[in-house]
């Protein structure tokens, strides 16, 4: 079986036997998971892994295996986005990172767990059940990516893609002990990503080192036509792997350790913080003002896009049908029985913020607090290279804590928000453990100098071993 | 406050069908985040505009070209339920 290992770590020991076998090794372990961070395994992985071998594949991925988050659509492999609704859907054709993952040589492995259509904190709301986290099964591994950041943490795959609307690939990175990157909106094609709220969202990686995620970004972003809101603009990722923050000057938002902040998750943050100044870098308080308006406008525009996006599925061209005897009926049944609880609450909430009369008091209300939370990050972004504060206020919680409560589960989202509404890139990286469970560092940038992110991850990496910690059972 | 009547409407509106006893459920979820929502009324936005996206692209042309689609039977593949190269569902008036 396969040690712990980074995508370095994988192509040298694919050098030294296959892909065949590596691909096969971590097969076998996800046969035995004890997560269920997989709602389908690829068939055709090891077929795939063979090709790769005997054609010779110099891609700078070949043979690599890698998770996809199952709202990422996959020719010829079932892409539900953990519905009930997409049960049985196969797409026709690849998403845009997909097409560059084949292209460099990746083996994907299978579609990882979320909550159902990316809404959550938890994983809890798939319709295949909760993923759990590796560091202890009886917490949530973080949402809506937690599949993905659980089958990297426990060891099931060295590197996968999640999507992240309002913190969906840090937070399951921070309570699994993972790298995770929201990359600038529009770094990366969301062709082929099955839209939930499409002016927040990007996909991103998750990775156990900050070499890796930017090895990753290097294949999968760039520019695609059929993303009306991709950006044209080059730049090479792993130009940015040294380790050097010497002069880099970080912004502390204090907004960011507000009211229901964990004391350990606090103190594990700012020893990281500490560390940098030990490292070269200095810091100051910085301020942003309207963070605390940004959960409520985050909500409204994202649950308002939603309701528009998640209209298409009505049980005409594919997924699940009820039956009726005439379309509306049909329709509003299928609805009503394909998807869970979260997805409906947030279709009506949507439904009801864009209606006549009250769209002014909502939907348009929140657009505007949104230029608001935007302006704040950029005179703050104006005054340091980079922010820094915990990418979530406490550590994971336990399965079943809060998946009755949806405000609750929304406050967790706090300090990851922000990031979306204004669309800046940020990654999260391990800092240390509170409660016996890893802690997120978060470190946001300007938009489009992930290079300056990852290069603060990076060193931040280099001079401690946070990252090289895992979980017991799969050490 | 969002009232069971409401509820059962919205639902119309976004084709989702709820009960009687559901839209109590609903009602009382959903007025809990409304009311959280009610704290933007405190923020001063006159003058403010409203960011619909992030980034300054607004219109996205490509060339007027035909190219090649998906094939019929592969767009149908989905569903059991077509007829002669088209979808087929119930009625709609």
């Amino acid at each position: 079986m396969v040690a712990w290992t980074d995508i370095t770590g994988i192509r040298q020991k694919i050098a030294e036997s296959s892909a065949e076998e590596v691909t096969a090794s971590y097969l076998e372990k996800i046969d035995n998971s004890c997560v269920n961070g997989f709602v389908t395994t690829w068939d055709k992985a090891l077929e795939t892994a063979k090709a790769i071998d005997s054609e010779g594949q110099d891609g700078p991925l070949a043979g690599v295996p890698i998770a996809i988050k199952d709202n990422i659509s996959t020719n010829g492999l079932s892409t539900t986005c953990s519905s009930k609704i997409l049960q049985g859907y196969v797409p026709p054709y690849d998403a845009h990172v997909i097409e560059k993952l084949r292209a460099a040589g990746a083996v994907i492995l299978g579609k990882t767990n979320m909550d159902e259509f990316a809404m959550g904190t938890s994983t809890e709301s798939s319709y295949y059940g909760a993923t759990l986290n590796p560091w202890d099964t009886d917490r949530v591994p973080g949402g809506s990516s937690g599949g993905s950041a659980a089958v990297v943490a426990a060891g099931e795959v060295p590197a996968s893609l999640g999507s992240d609307t309002g913190g969906s690939v840090r937070c399951p990175a921070a309570f699994c002990g993972v790298v995770g990157l929201k990359p600038t909106y529009g770094c990366i094609s969301r062709f082929g990503l099955i839209s939930y709220a499409n002016s927040l969202e990007q996909i991103g990686p998750l990775a156990t080192s900050v070499a890796d995620i930017a090895t990753l970004m290097d294949v999968v972003a760039g520019y695609d036509q059929r993303d009306s809101t991709s950006i044209n603009r080059e730049n090479n990722y792993s130009d940015a792997i040294k380790d050097d923050v010497d002069g880099l000057k970080i912004g502390v938002p204090e907004e960011y350790f507000g009211e229901g902040i964990d004391e350990g998750v606090e103190k594990t943050v700012w020893d990281a913080i500490a560390k940098y100044e030990d490292m070269g870098a200095s810091w100051q308080k910085v301020s942003m003002p309207h963070t605390k308006y940004a959960l409520a406008a985050y909500y409204i525009i994202a649950m308002s896009e939603a309701s528009s996006n998640l209209a298409r599925f009505d049980g005409t061209r594919y997924g699940f049908r009820a039956d009726g005897d005439n379309w509306h009926v049909m329709a509003s049944k299928t609805r009503a029985e394909g998807f869970g609880d979260e997805v409906k609450r947030r279709i009506l909430l949507g439904t009801y913020a864009l209606s006549a009369g009250y769209h002014d008091k909502y939907y348009l209300k929140a657009l505007k607090v949104r230029t608001l939370v935007k302006q704040d990050f950029d005179k703050a972004l104006s005054e340091v290279d980079v922010l820094m504060g915990p990418t979530m206020p406490t550590p994971a919680f336990k399965i079943g804590e809060k998946i009755d409560d949806p405000l609750s589960l929304y406050l967790a989202d706090v300090n990851t928000v922000p990031i979306n509404l204004a669309g800046v890139p940020s990654i999260s990286v391990p800092c240390g453990f509170a409660d016996k469970m890893p802690v997120g560092l978060q470190i946001v940038g300007k938009h489009f100098d992930e290079n300056t992110i990852l290069r603060a991850a990076y060193s931040f990496e280099q001079n401690t071993d946070h990252h090289t910690k895992r979980p017991e059972e799969v050490a | 406050m969002i009232t069971k009547e409401e509820v059962e409407h919205v639902g119309w509106l976004a084709r989702i069908e709820i009960d009687e006893k559901e839209s109590d459920e609903y009602a009382e979820k959903l007025n809990s985040v409304l009311d959280y929502f009610g704290q933007l009324d405190e923020v001063d936005t006159e003058d403010v505009p409203p960011t619909y996206h992030v980034m300054d692209v607004v219109n996205v042309f490509r060339e007027d070209e035909v190219k090649e689609s998906m094939p019929q039977e592969v767009v149908l593949a989905n569903t059991e339920h077509k007829k002669e190269g088209n979808f087929k569902s119930p009625k709609i008036m």
